[in-house]
C-alpha cells in the first residue's frame, strides 16, 4: 500500500533530491528557466505557464485518484494542504504580483539561476529576502495567518458534497477547455510578440 | 564564432505530463507533493542561526525551525532545493542552454531588469511564506489533491499576476 513509509533523515533527504532533480529537470526543459516565457503567460502570446502547469495537476490528480480507487494508494496518508482561506487570498495575490514584477516563481528562479541566468539569480536573492521578511515581522501579521479562513483539511468534493470522481472529471473538462483557450489566444496573439522573443 | 545551438523546449503538453509523472512520484514515495520556497526558508533560517543565535531564540518563527539548537538545514526541503537546482542545470547542459545572461524585454537595461527581478522575488518570498506554499509546494501539489485552499491560491496567483501586468507591460515589451 503506497505511499512507502520512508524513515530516517538519510533516506528521506536524498529521495527528496533525487525526485526534485526530476523536478527541476523538466521545469527547465519546459522553458520555465526563461523569465520572458513565464511572463509571456500574462501577455497572451505565450501561454506555457498555463499548459504545463494545468497538464501537470491534471496528470498527478488522474494517477493518484485512479490508484486510490484502485486500492493502491491510501489516501488518508497522503498530504493535502490545509486551507486557510484569508492567506491562500492575500499570498496568492501577492505572489502573483511579484511574479509577473520578477518574472519566476521560487522553483523557476533556482532552475534559471543554475543555468547561469543573471536575472534569476537576483529573483532567487529576492525570494530569500522575502522569506527573511516573514519571518522577522512574523507577529504583525499571526493572527491573520493562524486563523484567517482557517478550515483544515478541505478537498473541493468535501465542500461540493459529491464525488471525488465527478471533482476530477469536472477539473479534466476544465483544464481542456482552458488549453483551446489559450491555444486561440497564442494564435491571436502570435504577432504582438516583443522584439527579440525567440519562439 | 557561433554558439553551440540551443535544442528546442519541450512541447508544453509534454512537459506538464513529465512533470505530472514527477509530482505522482513524488507523492506516492513520500506522502507529500513538491517544495521550493520552504527551502529557501530554512536557509536563511540557517543564515540568521550562524549570525545571531539567541535572536533566532526569541523569534517565533525562526524558532519554529532553528530553536533550541535544531539545525534547520536537516529538512528534505533543504535537499528539494538543491536538487531543483542541479536537475536544472543538468538539462540546461544537455541541451545547450548554460550560459551567463540575463533574460529581460527588449525595452530596459540589464541592471533594471536586475532590479525589478530582486523587488518581484522579494515579493514572491514573503506571499509564498503567507500561502504556506509557493507555485510548486502550494498550486501544483495541493492541486493535484484538489485542496479547496490551494485552488484558491492558483487563481489569486492569476488574478495578481494578470491585474498587474497592466501597469508592467514595459518590463516585457
Amino acid at each position: 500500500m503506497w505511499p512507502m513509509q520512508l524513515s530516517g533523515s538519510m533516506l528521506i533527504n536524498g529521495v527528496a533530491f533525487a525526485i526534485a532533480f526530476g523536478f527541476g529537470f523538466v521545469l527547465e526543459r519546459s522553458g520555465f528557466g526563461d523569465s520572458r516565457r513565464l511572463a509571456a503567460q500574462f501577455y497572451f502570446h505565450e501561454q506555457r505557464v498555463l499548459k504545463v502547469m494545468f497538464t501537470a495537476i491534471i496528470t498527478a490528480m488522474l494517477l493518484l485518484f485512479w490508484s486510490a480507487a484502485l486500492g493502491l494508494v491510501d489516501f488518508d496518508r497522503i498530504y493535502v494542504n490545509e486551507t486557510h482561506l484569508g492567506p491562500a487570498i492575500v499570498g496568492g495575490l501577492a505572489l502573483g504580483s511579484g511574479f509577473i514584477i520578477g518574472g519566476y516563481c521560487p522553483g523557476t528562479s533556482l532552475v534559471s539561476a543554475a543555468t547561469g541566468k543573471i536575472d534569476g539569480a537576483f529573483f532567487v536573492g529576492g525570494v530569500a529576502f522575502g522569506v527573511w521578511v516573514f519571518s522577522e515581522f512574523y507577529d504583525s501579521v499571526r493572527a491573520f495567518f493562524e486563523h484567517s479562513g482557517d478550515m483544515g483539511r478541505l478537498q473541493i468534493f468535501d465542500l461540493l458534497g459529491v464525488d471525488p470522481g465527478v471533482t476530477v472529471v469536472l477539473a479534466v473538462l476544465m483544464a481542456v477547455g482552458m488549453f483551446f483557450g489559450a491555444e486561440r489566444l497564442e494564435r491571436a496573439f502570435k504577432g504582438r510578440r516583443p522584439k527579440g522573443y525567440e519562439s | 564564432m557561433s554558439a553551440p545551438a540551443r535544442r528546442p523546449y519541450w512541447n508544453p503538453y509534454l512537459g506538464g505530463i513529465a512533470l505530472g509523472v514527477v509530482l505522482f512520484l513524488s507523492f506516492i514515495i513520500t506522502g507529500h507533493g513538491l517544495g521550493a520556497s520552504g527551502g529557501i526558508s530554512r536557509v536563511m533560517a540557517a543564515l540568521v542561526q550562524s549570525v545571531a543565535p539567541n535572536h533566532v531564540d526569541l523569534t517565533y518563527d525562526w524558532a519554529v525551525m532553528a530553536g533550541g539548537g535544531r539545525h534547520p538545514l536537516d529538512h528534505w526541503l533543504v535537499f528539494a532545493i538543491v536538487g531543483t537546482a542541479a536537475g536544472g542545470f543538468a538539462s540546461g547542459a544537455l541541451a545547450g542552454r548554460l550560459k551567463l545572461e540575463t533574460f529581460r524585454g527588449p525595452s530596459i537595461s540589464p541592471s533594471t531588469r536586475w532590479f525589478f527581478a530582486f523587488l518581484g522575488g522579494a515579493i514572491v518570498g514573503w506571499a509564498a511564506r503567507m500561502a504556506r506554499g509557493c507555485t510548486s509546494g502550494q498550486a501544483l501539489s495541493g492541486g493535484a489533491v484538489l485542496s479547496v485552499g490551494s485552488w484558491v491560491f492558483m487563481f489569486s496567483v492569476f488574478a495578481g499576476g494578470y491585474a498587474l501586468s497592466v501597469l508592467v507591460r514595459r518590463l516585457w515589451n
